[in-house]
């Protein structure tokens, strides 16, 4: 294949999950309206919000960092995005799959977050540093049982490469690792609510307490980085756990494979949605509390288990 | 109550009493007895609760009244102490040592009414007027029409209605004349 | 005309921030805020269209109309259907409420979140108050006029206006942006000097920078 064809490719796959992702936020938010019986913004109210801030005319900036803040947000979303397989033996929605392998995109999950840390510091508004204290804090912890649970996949398909790993759950739905291995799964589905930061963890975010945290100063273009890098963020982060957990997507047809997968991610989403909705919000430190305790015991149970059953 | 306004009255120079209710009572007292006779009711009639503060501009009498409004969770009594002092030289005693909270209100009596204390923390910085150079302007002598009307724009074509005859015209009616709501007069 | 001119005039159209201590006054930005040309028509529409699909209003309450402000989020009102949602830094928002009265304290930190908010602004003045004076025409510590200090693109009359007449206000602002009517930015930019000495007439102690970016 040659590399026009592959960057063609690509970015027919970035197109099409950011617009996904920003769907799903709209969808959800949509939701929510019904669920507090209101009619809600219209769907496509993510799209209007990307437009009308890139169209703002004046922006302001604090310094070099404070650019690349926004610039380093949405490489770590297009780097964990572009190293996972969405589609399952697709050419086009392969992506890089066989370049890179589950810790890079572990590695990109973080580095977004870094790069923001570093960029909205130099905002210079005191929330933000308060925002990214918690945010950095939070992460560590939930990435604890998320890597246990990664670890406990390595041990049981012999590899970090996410292409072999949906190729060893292919054939039935007995196969997939929701079955063959529950622990890891749960230990994984948990530290997905704090990835997400619906409302037990929404500490972060904390639209009450410290308006909006980390991106407090962002304005205009620097804002509509970000809010594209949400919804290409929030759609890789899902396709991953679809990859190994649920089987990814693979069919011959690619549109019923893209179907596969807008509704695998869609339930998986909508069961942080669902927690979200229901449970209250954690101060910052019982939210670390919460992750050092049961789901990191469950994410080394599910170690043990691969290791010795 | 009726022991502890006895002994009021014979320990220290009331000048005035009035019952307003049963839980309602005001008393006036002279201005240099005001330290005695509330460290009196805080420690020993158990009034321990100043609830407020205030200053009212008795212009025509050149005077300022001062409220001290204290109340007994005991007796379940309010009980107001009236100071009336001097106008041109506008000078109380600080209680900020019986209450400590009262440094905020004699904060404001300085800015509003330019009651000064001397000895209460902080009683010279400004309270709610940010920059204010005029006289303190909730003195009735400061026409506070005049400064808007100097300091902000005015937008002409404004008017104004009598509330009373205009709410008779317009909504009221008959309400106004039914011999059966009692107001025919108000 | 000359370089030399030039740079002279650019010196003299510097702002000299005289609020501030010597100290301070490096840390500020001196320039003066531009007038901004508009795009290509067609792309300039659109733009339009998406500011007035998307109205993010800054979430301060000055003045007693703020508290209109929170049944509009609520189920029985629910301005998000019109796309306007509450957004908490200045940074972000759009659209500013003058919610009534706004007393000489108030409006210092008006006109500082105003002159921080970012492109495209729009203000709704809410309440007789920001009209005329409202009921406290005769205060004296109340503005009576806020179009003196800030340009204001819809007036919302009542004393107070119910949250009906502010979603109506919505509506037409929608309209007017549409339009391509609200240029209040444009307005504050060319007019500057003259906001400026409305603004520092009232408030005396002036200790913020001139033009707050």
């Amino acid at each position: 294949m040659s590399i026009t064809t592959k960057a063609l490719y690509v970015i027919i796959s970035v197109i099409v999950a950011t617009i996904y992702g920003l769907a799903l936020n709209g969808v959800v938010r949509k939701i929510y309206a019904r669920v507090h019986g209101r009619f809600g913004p219209p769907v496509w109210q993510p799209f209007i919000d990307i437009i009308k801030t890139h169209g703002n005319n004046v922006a302001i900036s604090h310094g070099i960092m404070y650019y690349l803040g926004p610039v380093f947000r949405l490489a770590g979303g297009l780097g964990t995005y572009l190293f996972i397989p969405v589609i399952f033996g697709s050419v086009v929605f392969s992506n890089f799959s066989l370049a890179g392998d589950l810790l890079l995109v572990m590695y990109f999950i973080f580095f977004g977050q870094l790069g923001m840390a570093l960029g909205a510091g130099e905002g210079g508004h005191p929330y933000s540093p308060i925002g990214i204290a918690r945010g950095l804090a939070q992460m560590t912890t939930f990435e604890v049982p998320f890597a246990l649970s990664v670890i406990a996949l390595a041990i049981q398909y012999n590899t970090l490469n996410i292409t072999t790993i949906v190729a060893a759950q292919q054939g039935s739905i007995l196969n997939w690792t929701l079955f063959t291995n529950p622990l890891a799964v749960v230990a994984a589905m948990i530290s997905l609510l704090g990835m997400n930061m619906h409302s037990p963890f929404s500490i972060v975010l904390a639209p009450q307490e410290i308006p909006i945290g980390p991106p407090i100063e962002m304005n205009s273009s620097f804002l509509a980085t970000l809010q594209t890098n949400r919804g290409l963020f929030g759609a890789a982060k899902l396709v991953l756990f679809m990859n190994l957990y649920f089987g990814g997507a693979a069919h011959a047809n690619i549109f019923v494979a893209l179907l596969i997968m807008i509704l695998k991610t869609f339930i998986i989403y909508m069961f942080s949605v669902f927690v979200g909705a229901a449970y209250p919000r954690f101060r910052p430190e019982q939210s670390m509390r919460f992750f050092l305790k049961w789901p990191t015991l469950i994410g080394i149970a599910s170690i043990l288990f691969v290791a010795y059953f | 109550m009726e022991e502890i306004l006895r002994t009021l009255e014979q320990q220290f120079a009331i000048t005035h009493q009035n019952k307003m209710r049963d839980d309602l009572l005001f008393v006036d007292v002279k201005k240099d007895q005001i330290i005695s006779l509330l460290t009196y009711l805080k420690d020993y009639a158990g009034f321990t609760h100043l609830a407020f503060l205030q200053a009212v501009d008795r212009i025509e009498d050149k005077k300022f009244q001062l409220t001290y409004m204290l109340y007994s969770f005991q007796l379940k009594t309010n009980l107001g102490i009236r100071v009336f002092i001097d106008r041109e030289k506008a000078e109380m005693i600080s209680i900020d040592k019986l209450w400590a909270h009262a440094w905020q209100y004699q904060r404001e009596l300085k800015e509003m009414f330019g009651i000064d204390f001397p000895g209460s923390p902080r009683v010279d910085e400004s309270f709610v007027l940010e920059s204010w150079e005029e006289m303190p302007p909730m003195k009735r002598d400061f026409d506070t029409l005049e400064y808007s009307i100097k300091t902000y724009y005015q937008r002409p074509g404004r008017s104004t209605n009598d509330p009373k005859k205009y709410m008779k015209k317009k909504l009221y009616n008959n309400f106004a004349k039914s011999p059966d709501t009692g107001r025919k007069n108000d | 005309m000359d370089k030399k001119d030039m740079k002279n005039i650019e010196k003299e159209m510097k702002l000299a921030n005289e609020g501030l201590s010597e100290k301070e006054r490096t840390l500020f930005s001196d320039a003066r805020p531009t007038p901004v040309r508009p795009l290509n028509k067609y792309v300039e529409k659109f733009l339009n269209w998406a500011r007035a699909e998307s109205l993010w209003i800054l979430g301060y309450g000055t003045g007693c109309g703020a508290i209109e402000l929170r049944p509009l989020m609520t189920s029985r009102y629910d301005m998000f259907r019109y796309g306007i949602a509450p957004r908490p830094s200045p940074r972000q928002s759009s659209v500013f409420i003058i919610g009534g009265y706004a007393s000489l304290k108030t409006i210092k930190r008006i006109v500082r979140s105003y002159e921080q908010m970012q492109g495209p602004k729009f203000v709704i003045a809410l309440g007789s108050c920001t009209i005329n004076g409202g009921m406290y025409y005769d205060s004296y510590y109340t503005i009576n006029r806020i179009n003196y200090y800030i340009p204001v693109d819809i007036y919302v009359a009542g004393c107070m206006p119910r949250p009906e007449s502010l979603i109506a206000g919505f509506n037409k602002l929608k309209e007017n942006i549409k339009a391509g009517k609200c240029d209040g930015m444009n307005k504050y930019a060319k007019n500057f000097d003259w906001y400026k000495a409305n603004q520092k007439k009232i408030i005396k102690d002036w200790n913020m920078p001139d033009y707050n970016w």
